[in-house]
C-alpha cells in the first residue's frame, strides 16, 4: 500500500522509553531463567534504551545499526543459551532495529489514515497486538509437542542435545512405536471404524431434524431443538454417566435376547453414543444454511410433480451441502476426539485413540503419544485445507466469489 | 419361507463368532507393568490355550468401575490386577468373588500348597498376590551434591538437600515417613498415627518442607520430574525407578530406606457367568503358578509373591542384568522396610485423608 499519510522523525523522548519496554520484556524472560527477573527488566531496558540512542544520535546508520543490533544481540544470546539463544538473540536483534527505526522516523503512521488521533493509532496497534498474542498463546503448546516428539529419549523433556541442535538428540523411535506397537495401531483402527459410521448417522439423523425443525408447522420445535442440542450443553461426564447405564441395558438385551456377538454390541454402543453427540453439531450447522433456503424452491418442485423425496435429493439436498459438509465434520472431529464417553460405555475392545492417549499420559509419560499428536494435526490440518479447497473450487464454479 | 431361512443364517452367522470366540478382559496398569505381564503371563497362556486377551489399562479406576459395572449388571472385566488395599475393599463390598487358595491356585512344583507358599501375602479372601513391590525415594546422582543421601529422613533435610521433592498426593506413606523423620520408633508409628495429636505431628513435619514439595499423583510422574531436573529427589515404585535408572539411563539413584511394602495381585468379578468364571480361574491358576511368578521378574524390578519362586529369579530378558539385586525383596535393600498396614489404613483412610486434604490447601 502506499503511503497515505506523510511521515516526520519522532523525538527521542517517546522513541527510546516505548523500545526500553520491549528490552525489558525480554529482559523479563531471559532474567527469569537466571535467577532475577527485576534485574533482568532492568538491564534489559537499559541496553535496548542505550542501542537505540547510539544509533540515533551516534551512528545516523541504518544498515549498519542493523546488522550490529542483530550480531550484538545474538552475541548476548549464546553468552546466555548457547546456539539457540543465538538464534532468538538475533531474531530479538533484528526486531529491537526495526521497532526502533519504526518508532523514530514515525513509518507506522504511513500507513494510515492522515486524520486518525494519537489514540486511535494507538489502539490500531494495541488491537493487532492482542490479536497477535491470541493467536501465539492458541499456537505455540501445538508447535511445542512437534519437536518434543522426535525426542530420542523417553520423557517429555527437550534434552541438552536438543537444544544444541545435535542429531544425536533426535530419533523417530517414537513414529516407529506408534506403527509398530499393537496397543496404538488397535486403538488407530478403532478409531477409524468407529468416528465415520458415527458421523454417517448423525450426519443424516441431524440433517433429517434440521430440515423438520425448519418447518414452521412443527408442533414445540423450540422443546424439540432444545433436547437435541442438550448433548452439547450438558457436561459431558453427566452424559457419559447417563449413557453408561442407558447402553449397558440395550448392550444385555442385544448380547442377551439377539445373542450378538459382545465385540460387535461393544461398537454399535460406542458408535451409537458418538452420534448423539454429534447431532447437535449438525443440526446447528444445518439450521443455519436453510435459514438462506428459498422454500418455493420445494413448492416448484412439488409442483412439477417430484415426490418430497426427490426433492430433497435433487433441490435442497444440494443447496445445504455447504452446511452438511461443515456439521458433519464437526461431528467425525468429536468422535474422533472424544475421550469421556468411550471410557464409560466402551470396553477394552473398543479402545479408540484419545482412550489410549489418556492412559498413556497417566501410566506412562510416552513421548509417543506427542507423536500421535503430531500426526493428527497434521491429518487435521490436512482435511481442513481439502475442505476449504473443495467449497472454494465449487465456489469458484457457481461463479460466486471466495469468501 | 425364504425370509426366514435368511434371517436363520444370519443370526447363526453372528451367533457363531459368539461361541467361538474365546477372549478375554485383563486389567491392569498399563506401561512396562503391562508389557511384564503380557510376557510373563499372556503371551504364554494364549499360545497354550488359543484364548486371546485383551488387555484394559484402568486398574487406577478400578474400584469404582466395577462398583459402576455392577449397578449396570454389565461386568465386562474377566480377571482385573489391583493393590491389596483395593482387593480388600472390593472382597468387602462383595464385588470381588472369593478364592480357596488351596484348590484354585497351583501348588509349588515340591508339593507345598499354594496357601502356604503365599503364606502372610493372602491379606484377603478374595485377594491372589502376584508381586512385592515398595514405594521408595530416587534422587538425582548430579544434583544432590557430594555426599548422597543414604536414609529417608535427607527428604526432610532441605538444608543439606535444597531443591524440589515429589511426593505422593496421599496421606499413605508420606504420614508415616514424616513421624519416622521426627523421632517416633518404627514400631510406634502406627499407634502414634491413630491419634490427632500424632496426625498433626506428622502434618507439622510435612508443613517443614511443603514448599518444596510437588505432589504426583500418577506413577510415571516422579522419573519425568526426576528426567527434567525438576525435582532433586521423589517416591515412586521401585520398578518405575528401575526402568528409569537401567533402562533410561538417566543420572539417578535409589535410596532403600523405609521403603513401603506393599502387594498387588488378582481378582476375579463376583456375578461373571458360569464359562467366564471357568475361564477367569484357569488363567489365574496358570498364571500364578511357581515359575510365571518368577518370569514376570524377567521384565520389571518387582518381587513375585511366592516364596517357592524367589530362587528362580535371574536376569533381565532384554539387557541382561541380574535382577535379583534389584527386587525390594533382596536382602540387601530389605534392611530396614516398613510394611503398609492394611487394617490401620482401612480403619483411618477417611479420616486422615479428609485431613492431608484440608493441610494441602492451607
Amino acid at each position: 500500500m502506499a503511503s497515505l499519510t506523510p511521515i516526520s522523525r519522532k523525538p527521542l523522548s517517546f522513541v527510546l522509553p516505548t523500545t526500553a519496554a520491549f528490552g525489558a520484556l525480554l529482559g523479563l524472560f531471559v532474567g527469569t531463567a537466571n535467577g532475577s527477573a527485576l534485574l533482568g527488566v532492568l538491564i534489559g531496558a537499559a541496553i535496548v534504551a542505550a542501542m537505540g540512542a547510539v544509533f540515533i544520535l551516534v551512528l545516523k546508520n541504518e544498515q549498519m545499526a542493523k546488522w550490529i543490533s542483530i550480531v550484538g544481540v545474538a552475541a548476548l544470546g549464546f553468552f546466555f543459551a548457547g546456539l539457540p539463544g543465538a538464534i532468538i538473540g538475533a531474531l530479538s536483534g533484528w526486531f529491537f532495529y526495526w521497532i526502533t527505526y519504526w518508532l523514530y522516523e514515525g513509518r507506522y503512521r504511513a500507513k494510515l489514515l492522515p486524520y486518525l488521533t494519537g489514540r486511535q493509532v494507538l489502539w490500531h496497534y494495541t488491537f493487532r497486538t492482542i490479536c497477535g498474542a491470541i493467536f501465539v498463546f492458541l499456537i505455540t503448546p501445538i508447535l511445542v509437542v512437534m519437536p518434543l516428539s522426535f525426542n530420542a529419549e523417553d520423557f517429555f523433556t527437550f534434552t541438552p542435545e536438543m537444544l544444541r541442535f545435535d542429531p544425536e538428540g533426535y530419533s523417530l523411535k517414537h513414529y516407529r512405536d506408534f506403527f509398530t506397537n499393537n496397543e496404538w495401531q488397535r486403538s488407530f483402527k478403532n478409531s477409524l471404524i468407529i468416528a465415520p459410521i458415527a458421523t454417517v448417522i448423525s450426519v443424516s439423523l441431524g440433517t433429517l431434524a434440521a430440515i423438520g425443525l425448519s418447518q414452521s408447522h412443527v408442533p414445540g420445535r423450540r422443546a424439540i431443538m432444545a433436547i437435541l442440542i442438550s448433548p452439547m450443553i450438558v457436561p459431558l461426564i453427566i452424559s457419559a454417566t447417563g449413557m453408561f447405564f442407558f447402553y449397558s441395558d440395550i448392550g444385555n438385551w442385544l448380547e442377551g435376547t439377539l445373542g450378538l456377538p459382545k465385540t460387535f454390541v461393544g461398537y454399535v454402543k460406542v458408535v451409537l453414543a458418538h452420534a448423539v453427540l454429534g447431532i447437535p453439531f449438525v443440526i446447528i450447522t444445518v439450521t443455519a444454511t436453510l435459514v438462506g433456503f428459498d422454500h418455493s424452491l420445494t413448492r416448484a418442485a412439488a409442483n412439477m410433480g417430484a415426490n418430497p423425496v426427490t426433492t430433497f435429493f435433487r433441490v435442497q439436498m444440494p443447496l445445504i451441502l455447504p452446511g452438511v459438509i461443515s456439521g458433519g465434520l464437526f461431528a467425525f472431529i468429536t468422535s474422533f476426539d472424544e475421550v469421556v464417553v468411550v471410557l464409560f460405555v466402551g470396553s477394552a475392545s473398543q479402545k479408540t485413540l484419545p482412550w489410549q492417549m489418556f492412559t498413556g499420559l497417566r501410566e506412562q509419560i510416552s513421548p509417543t503419544i506427542l507423536a500421535v499428536a503430531t500426526i493428527l494435526v497434521g491429518i487435521s490440518i490436512l482435511l481442513l485445507a481439502t475442505v476449504e479447497i473443495l467449497r472454494r473450487r465449487s465456489e469458484r464454479l457457481r461463479g460466486m466469489s471466495p469468501t | 419361507m425364504k425370509t426366514k431361512l435368511t434371517a436363520l443364517a444370519v443370526t447363526t452367522a453372528l451367533v457363531a463368532p459368539a461361541a467361538m470366540a474365546q477372549e478375554m478382559t485383563i486389567v491392569s496398569w498399563g506401561g512396562a507393568y503391562s508389557k511384564s505381564q503380557l510376557r510373563a503371563y499372556h503371551e504364554p497362556y494364549t499360545a497354550k490355550t488359543g484364548v486371546s486377551i485383551i488387555n484394559d489399562d484402568s486398574s487406577a479406576e478400578a474400584v469404582a468401575k466395577l462398583r459402576a459395572m455392577d449397578e449396570a449388571g454389565n461386568v465386562t472385566w474377566d480377571v482385573v490386577d489391583v493393590v491389596a488395599a483395593d482387593a480388600i475393599r472390593l472382597c468387602d463390598e462383595g464385588l470381588a468373588m472369593e478364592i480357596d487358595a488351596d484348590t484354585m491356585l497351583a501348588a509349588a512344583p515340591d508339593g507345598t500348597s499354594a496357601s502356604e507358599d503365599f503364606g502372610d501375602l493372602l491379606v484377603s479372601d478374595c485377594f491372589i498376590p502376584q508381586i512385592v513391590y515398595s514405594t521408595t525415594f530416587g534422587y538425582r546422582t548430579d544434583l544432590v551434591g557430594d555426599t548422597a543421601p543414604t536414609e529417608i529422613c535427607a527428604v526432610f533435610d532441605t538444608d543439606a538437600y535444597p531443591g524440589k521433592r515429589s511426593l505422593e498426593k496421599r496421606p499413605i506413606n508420606n504420614m508415616e515417613w514424616a513421624l519416622l523423620c521426627d523421632g517416633v520408633a518404627k514400631s510406634d508409628v502406627y499407634d502414634v498415627l491413630a491419634t490427632p495429636e500424632g496426625q498433626d505431628q506428622a502434618l507439622a513435619k510435612l508443613d517443614t518442607i511443603k514448599d518444596d514439595v510437588i505432589w504426583w499423583s500418577a506413577g510415571a510422574d516422579t522419573p519425568q520430574l526426576l528426567a527434567d531436573g525438576e525435582v532433586i529427589m521423589g517416591s515412586t515404585y521401585n520398578g518405575r525407578l528401575f526402568s528409569v535408572i537401567e533402562e533410561q539411563k538417566q543420572p539417578v539413584a535409589m535410596l532403600w530406606d523405609a521403603q513401603v511394602f506393599d502387594l498387588d495381585g488378582w481378582i476375579i468379578p463376583a456375578g461373571l457367568s458360569d464359562e467366564r468364571k471357568a475361564q477367569a480361574l484357569d488363567y489365574i491358576m496358570f498364571a500364578t503358578d511357581t515359575q510365571r511368578l518368577a518370569d514376570q521378574a524377567k521384565y520389571i524390578s518387582y518381587g513375585p509373591a511366592r516364596k517357592s519362586s524367589a530362587p528362580l529369579v535371574g536376569k533381565h530378558a532384554d539387557m541382561g542384568i541380574d535382577m535379583a539385586p534389584h527386587m525390594p525383596t533382596d536382602p540387601e535393600n530389605a534392611k530396614n522396610t516398613f510394611l503398609y498396614n492394611y487394617e490401620f489404613w482401612a480403619d483411618y483412610r477417611d479420616d486422615i485423608d479428609a485431613k492431608f486434604q484440608a493441610w494441602l490447601a492451607k
